[in-house]
């Protein structure tokens, strides 16, 4: 069953009557949702799957607008808490889990084995100790490159395995002597810049010093800051320029026109590229060049997460609708329908889509860790800061002491030493 | 019969006490509801943190934390950066004054259509101002906006204004004064069509024209009409959200902030939820408000008296 | 007259006016004339590069796709939803609020009436979260009628100031005689002071129409969904959707922009009445 988000009195409305015209024995699991049509679909067919193996249970999903829904979620869970919800993992769930409006479902990982089958996102789903998330989706972060834009500018293509960060840098000036923009992205919307961003913190100094400048625990006046930001600034002049009036779908259109070479995104972009006119042939993916070498690799890949609340009427039934969502057969078809990773790791992905298996190897081979991205490993302010600072670097890479300074000064407020 | 004429005449009286209450009682109830009793909670919510949440029992789940939100104002760049923006705001917004004035001397003739023209010049004011920030920021597109162009054209490189952190703020001012510049100039084209004509044809006789005609005639004269302006200008140079909200967002990274849009970014941007902090922030923009409130509130009184 | 009639300038002076004032005009409004034209430009146009050269045609099914792909019509109604109870209901109010300050010498009268003035001024954003809190805990949230609620209260402010101010200059003797003849004090609103407000309701009316209609502030604090965004909020979103799509923006600015421009147009003379109240003595 599938409603759409309407007024307060509409929405009961419709609960109202659609649970009294479903027959009266069955027992009704509700679930809060922010998709998108195909992702929408994709759902749709994962419950009735699910209400084909348990004839006794409803499952009424409550779709909303994708914007809208970060503030809807703070209002429902409190007036008016469906039984599951959709949101993300990390950081970005701690504050529900502080409020004590997300549920401690620890038991559902437990009986399920889990622990074992979503290995990886672990530590993305526990708070405390405890499980909050049942993760059922991600995708993998990486460069998207423009074969047509490196054969206008005579530059060799990088084969699967990527190039090294020299290589890297120097085919950028070749780009640049092409007057093609190397790196591309569009930053208005400021997150764009923190994928890169990632990327040389990850590669610089390896997951953990990431993760624990995201949980600030480093200074950023520290050598190893430093660092990633000398990195940062050999690539700051490759960028195109005024990134931070345009949006990265903008930026998108500059690397499918072949003005760019070369886009730090994530994989949800391929469609914007192909609906852009780039096909298999031109479109390529490679991991992120290797910086310090012998680190072991890791990767950037944004979980989404189901979760069951804490004011929820039928936590049995949703518990068992989150062990389905936890499933290999669940995950390999939703996330066929989507065009996305699925989390289990006995799941499969489809072999004909190039992105899709380039993401998954380079998943399933990031022995160094998966990292969320920088707004959801991140305390929502410190996020912020940290995003606006390097997005300044980029404009004003003069400034860096300055920039450096002022995270250093957030950092200090926000986690008192 | 004197008896009763009396207990008619004091029924009358007290139903003059009680009439006013009774039609201002819906009024007021609403207003004390939505405006006197929101500003006091902000006032109190500004001394606490809270992310906006109730627990699931929906008790409020703030923590009192005195001034701390204030003393983290003083620190913050981002607060100084948005009062910084707030001041060049009403400092250029008063530009609107005399190009208004400007335009309305220029179209107060009586030729053929100058109706028509007066209405034309008029209309950014009617329109939205989300409208306006999407046409400014189409003017200002990088690459193949008009403005970009055209400084192209002239220095041989491109400005993308909203892209740079100097000039944003200035290209988002200039979006806004073109519908004030419209309003101001349609009161001062009311207030010039009741100049006393029999003044201007005396100094006129005396020999004065052109600048000091309007200096000492006709501005004088003009004083209610630029009470109104000024009241108007100020107003909404400080509630310059929307064109912010539309245009840049606050970005490059927080360049293009000003106070009204730097708390809703706070209370309820994606990185927000820090009503309490919000709150501080709102109350700081208050303060500033009630320079100017009082002051027309002064004047007011003084007017009323005066009568 | 100030300034000097062009009519008794030279020839010379009369003709440069009569060019300056077309040419001063299309300066003016360059960004609405750029916009509009954008609106009617085929996508193919933008896509080539062709931004403001010679359109290759009339794209008309720009609006077209507006209105059948987009919820753009929908926002509208929303917009006139919200837009119209508030019109009614601050009309309503400030009539009764403006009669009682106008007419009766109590003693709190200037108090009340002042707050009136100053809570008109007030920064929106020292309301928001308590009023979209008390929005939500009643469980108005994300509808029409909590957004026009909410304006209602806050436009009773300046309404107030004006309705004040116009009955005060109607003649009291009326008043005084209705009462030497024993009328009631609701029958001396009813059928003396009201049948003499119309050119203040119709010129509150048209101005209270278009700052509701232009509201984005709490459209955007109060409501989230097509169901029951108003068009500045939804443009907004649709903004968001269309990154590049310059002509689908236009045409969605120029619908925007619609309404409150016939309005004006139809109703020119209460507009501008209402707007420029206190800038005359």
């Amino acid at each position: 069953m599938v409603h759409s988000a309407k007024g307060v009195l509409a929405l009961t409305a419709a609960l109202l009557l659609s649970t009294a015209a479903v027959a009266q024995d069955k027992r009704v699991v509700t679930w809060n949702a922010d998709y998108d049509p195909i992702p929408l679909a994709a759902a749709e067919a994962l419950i009735a799957d699910f209400e084909a193996a348990n004839p006794e249970i409803d499952v009424q999903l409550t779709n909303f607008d994708h914007e809208g829904y970060k503030n809807a979620i703070r209002n429902f869970l409190t007036a008016n808490p469906p039984d599951l919800a959709n949101w993300y993992a990390a950081n970005r769930m701690r504050p529900f889990v502080e409020a004590g409006l997300f549920a401690d479902i620890s038991d559902v990982w437990a009986e399920n084995g889990l622990m074992e089958s979503l290995a990886s996102s672990v530590p993305s789903s526990t708070i405390d100790g405890k499980q909050y998330a049942i993760p059922y989706t991600y995708y993998q972060w990486g460069i998207y490159f423009n074969r047509d834009a490196y054969a206008a500018a005579g530059v060799e293509v990088p084969g699967p395995e990527g190039v090294t960060w020299e290589q890297f840098l120097a085919n950028c000036e070749k780009f640049a002597a092409a007057n093609i923009d190397c790196v591309t992205t569009g930053s208005s919307a400021l997150w764009p810049v923190a994928g890169i961003f990632d990327y040389i913190s990850l590669r610089t100094n390896g997951y953990q010093f990431h993760s624990d400048l995201a949980a600030g625990k480093i200074s950023w006046t520290s050598p190893e800051a430093r660092a990633v930001f000398e990195q940062f600034g050999r690539l700051q002049p490759f960028v195109t320029d005024n990134h931070a009036a345009i949006d990265w779908q903008d930026a998108a259109a500059l690397f499918v026109q072949g003005k760019a070479a070369n886009y730090v995104m994530g994989n949800f972009a391929v469609g914007v590229f192909k609906e852009g006119g780039m096909t298999n042939d031109n479109l390529g993916f490679m991991v992120f060049p290797e910086i310090t070498p012998g680190l072991a690799r890791a990767e950037e890949a944004p979980t989404d997460t189901i979760h069951l609340t804490s004011g929820a009427q039928n936590p049995e039934d949703a518990k068992k609708f989150l062990a389905f969502m936890a499933s290999a057969e669940a995950q390999t078809k939703w996330n066929a329908a989507v065009g996305q990773l699925p989390t289990n790791k006995n799941a499969s992905v489809d072999a004909a889509d190039p992105f899709l298996t380039a993401g998954f190897e380079a998943l399933s081979t990031a022995t160094g860790g998966i990292a969320q991205f920088w707004d959801r490993d991140a305390d929502a302010e410190y996020a912020k800061a940290g995003m606006e600072g390097f997005q300044q670097f980029l404009v004003q890479p003069e400034q860096l002491e300055a920039i450096l300074a002022r995270l250093e000064q957030t950092r200090l407020r926000l986690y008192p030493q | 019969m004197a008896q009763a004429t009396q207990t008619g005449a004091a029924a009358r009286w007290s139903q003059r006490k009680i009439a006013p209450w009774l039609f201002l009682a819906p009024g007021l109830f609403m207003f004390t509801v939505y405006v006197l009793w929101p500003i006091v909670q902000s006032i109190t919510l500004s001394f606490y943190d809270w992310n906006g949440l109730y627990n699931q029992n929906g008790e409020f789940t703030g923590t009192f934390v005195g001034v701390a939100n204030y003393a983290e104002l003083m620190t913050d760049p981002a607060f100084e950066i948005s009062l910084w923006n707030n001041v060049k705001w009403l400092v250029l917004y008063m530009l609107a004054l005399p190009i208004g004035l400007f335009i309305a001397i220029f179209l107060n003739q009586t030729v053929t259509g100058i109706r028509l023209y007066k209405s034309l010049f008029f209309f950014p004011f009617v329109i939205s101002q989300v409208v306006v920030g999407l046409m400014f920021a189409w003017f200002y597109a990088p690459n193949f906006g008009l403005f970009y162009l055209l400084t192209e054209w002239i220095t041989g490189d491109g400005t993308a204004i909203l892209a740079d952190p100097d000039l944003v703020t200035y290209g988002i001012i200039i979006a806004g004064l073109w519908p004030q510049i419209a309003y101001v100039m349609i009161l001062y084209l009311t207030g010039l069509n009741n100049v006393a004509p029999d003044q201007i044809e005396a100094a006129r006789l005396d020999g004065a024209k052109g600048w000091k005609m309007l200096w000492y005639v006709v501005l004088p004269q003009l004083r209610p009409a630029t009470f109104i302006a000024v009241i108007v200008t100020v107003i909404g140079a400080l509630r310059s959200f929307d064109l912010v909200s539309i245009m840049t967002s606050g970005g490059p990274f927080g360049s293009s902030r000003v106070l009204s849009y730097y708390m809703f970014e706070m209370a309820l941007g994606e990185f927000g939820f820090r009503m309490g902090y919000g709150a501080a922030i709102a109350v700081v923009l208050f303060a500033i408000m009630m320079i100017f409130i009082s002051g027309f509130i002064w004047k007011m009184w003084r007017d009323e008296t005066e009568r | 007259m100030f300034p000097r009639p062009i009519q008794q300038s030279g020839p010379a002076a009369r003709w440069l006016y009569t060019i300056a004032l077309p040419v001063a005009l299309v300066i003016w409004l360059f960004p609405l004339l750029g916009v509009a034209l954008t609106s009617l430009r085929p996508a193919a146009d933008l896509a080539q590069g062709n931004y403001f050269g010679m359109p290759s045609g009339i794209a008309w099914e720009n609006y077209v796709y507006i209105f059948t792909q987009t919820p753009m019509a929908k926002y509208m109604m929303n917009s006139l939803w919200v837009t119209v109870p508030t019109v009614i209901g601050a009309v309503s109010l400030s009539l009764m609020t403006g009669f009682a300050l106008a007419v009766y010498g109590f003693r709190a009268n200037i108090l009340v009436f002042f707050m009136f003035v100053a809570g008109n001024f007030v920064p929106f954003q020292i309301l928001m979260v308590p009023v979209r809190d008390m929005t939500l805990q009643l469980g108005m949230y994300d509808t029409w009628y909590g957004l026009a609620l909410f304006h209602i209260a806050f436009q009773t402010g300046f309404c107030t100031l004006f309705m004040r101010n116009f009955i005060k200059a109607l003649p009291y003797e009326l008043i005084e005689a209705a009462r030497v003849e024993g009328v009631a004090e609701w029958r001396i609103f009813w059928f003396i002071v009201l049948p003499l407000m119309r050119p203040a309701i119709a010129a509150l009316s048209v101005l209270v129409f278009t700052f509701i209609w232009n509201d984005f502030f709490w459209a955007t604090v109060l409501t989230q969904g097509v169901d029951s965004q108003p068009i500045t909020a939804g443009l907004s979103s649709l903004n968001g959707q269309w990154i590049a799509q310059w002509h689908l923006v236009s045409a969605g600015s120029i619908l925007a922009a619609l309404p409150p421009v016939l309005m004006f147009f139809l109703m020119q003379r209460h507009f501008i009445a209402g707007l420029t109240l206190g800038a005359v003595k």
